[in-house]
């Protein structure tokens, strides 16, 4: 793949990248697509303006400060609030109602960056009555986007869509009534993040932390090659109570993995699935 | 004919004023053929799948939007959906990747033709269709030098010229596609296997 100063990395050169990684700072993206990972690498390189190859891996094994932006920069952190309405109307109508039934509610967004759906969720379980007794564990492996999630500040640019989203989502109140708007940013109601629960969490290398009701995961394995896929749909299972419910990315599936026969499929389209056994 | 060599994989990019032309390539392609498809096409987010429906009807292909992970298996056309990328995988899987949009588009045909270019090489046939913005040109610059086939649609035969115009400017173009030589593509992708 090229990049605008002409730099095509080779396989052998992001095998080396990789086993540096491992080697100088425990962080393993060997099993990471390999494609989307090349491309977002090459990308790196390419903005930060590095003019070969062997430059830009003296600079990510000298410096660990370099390390936080690689990590930020190669992951994605794309994400938006109610992204895919339907989704949201299908938790707002069916889940939520049956998770009402337990005590006590988990839920974990694994691989929440930025925390938009964190708040999306916090707005839906604010307005079934359901936050008291809620807690949403929200983590990710790249710390700098925690810290915006904790913040609840999003740009103010984004927030027509997001109120268009939210009232396809089926939601009711007035959108804006949730943040306050300040020059160019939207700070969204403390009370809607104070059952949040942040922490880093790397779904590569770190074990199962508490079992929940409702785990969401969207749009993250994507990232994964099948088997790092498999590997994260067993962490999803460990931590998931029985008739728990698994919610992935719209294109996602578990279809592919060695845990599909342990859960249902939602009737309809959506990507939700419950675990039955 | 320099076409003895057999394609594995046809990628189509087009955008605003494409769906006609790709309605025309893929109900003439025989699914006997052999190939995949990919299909790129901007388009608007919408939750239904016309595309598929409008595709599925004029081919003997399987036509579906593409799901993380689909192996790229022949006879199958595969769609790229929405505020997704579409990148081709060592192992003949499809990877979708939701980063930043690419020429202000997600799906980017660029990253589609770029990555297709780097596992698929001299099996790999591009065609690059209407739009009015930039997009795939650069793709097709690293799928020319990979050695795969290309082919553009000709300007002055495009509803939006602007795409293909850039990518004639930009790069040596196999073949120009317009309204009377439909049939000598067809020739060349219609090889049994």
């Amino acid at each position: 793949m090229k990049t605008g100063s002409g730099i095509e990395l080779t396989d052998q050169q992001i095998e080396l990248l990789l086993g540096d990684l491992i080697d100088r700072y425990g962080y393993d993206f060997t099993d990471y697509s390999r494609a989307s990972f090349k491309r977002r690498v090459t990308r790196l390189m390419d903005q930060d303006r590095f003019l070969s190859f062997a430059e830009f891996r003296f600079r990510l094994i000298d410096d660990a400060s370099y390390l936080t932006r690689f990590v930020e920069q190669v992951t994605v952190n794309v994400t938006e609030m109610f992204r895919d309405p339907h989704f949201y109307r299908t938790l707002r109508e069916q889940i939520l109602p049956v998770l009402a039934t337990w005590p006590m509610i988990r839920i974990w967004h694994a691989g929440c960056s930025t925390g938009e759906e964190v708040y999306s969720l916090a707005i839906l379980l604010k307005e079934a009555n359901l936050q008291h007794k809620a807690v949403q564990y929200a983590t990710d492996i790249n710390p700098s986007v925690l810290q915006t999630a904790r913040a609840g500040i999003f740009p103010l640019s984004q927030m027509k869509q997001y109120s268009e989203n939210y009232i396809l989502s089926g939601g009711r109140a007035d959108f804006s009534s949730y943040y306050t708007a300040q020059y160019s940013s939207a700070k969204f109601d403390e009370s809607l993040g104070k059952r949040v629960v942040l922490a880093t969490h790397n779904l590569v290398s770190d074990g199962t932390f508490n079992e929940f009701q409702l785990i969401l995961c969207r749009n993250v394995m994507i990232y994964f090659d099948k088997a790092l896929q498999d590997k994260a749909m067993r962490l999803f299972y460990d931590s998931l109570e029985t008739l728990g419910y698994l919610a992935l990315g719209s294109k996602e599936t578990i279809k592919f993995t060695s845990m599909a026969h342990k859960y249902k499929q939602l009737e309809g389209r959506e990507r939700i699935w419950r675990k039955i056994a | 004919m320099e076409h003895e060599r057999r394609y594995e994989l046809l990628v189509i990019g087009g955008s605003a004023g494409a769906l006609q032309t790709v309605m025309e390539i893929t109900s003439a392609i025989r699914s006997t053929s052999g190939l995949s498809i990919i299909v790129v096409l901007h388009r608007k987010p919408s939750e239904d799948d016309v595309l598929v429906s409008l595709l599925a009807a004029k081919s003997d292909f399987e036509v579906k939007e593409v799901d993380d992970k689909d192996d790229l298996k022949p006879g199958y056309i595969f769609i790229a959906p929405p505020d997704y990328h579409v990148l081709i995988e060592k192992d003949r899987t499809l990877s979708l990747d939701d980063s930043e949009k690419v020429n202000f588009s997600r799906p980017s045909i660029d990253v589609t033709f770029e990555s297709a270019a780097e596992i698929v090489g001299e099996r790999l046939i591009c065609v690059l269709l209407s739009g009015a913005n930039a997009d795939g040109v650069a793709g097709l610059v690293t799928a020319k030098e990979k050695g795969a086939f290309i082919v553009v649609q000709d300007p002055s035969d495009s509803e939006f010229p602007v795409m293909p115009q850039q990518a004639v400017d930009q790069v040596s173009v196999d073949m120009l596609l317009n309204q009377n030589n439909l049939n000598a593509l067809m020739s060349i992708l219609n090889v049994s296997r």
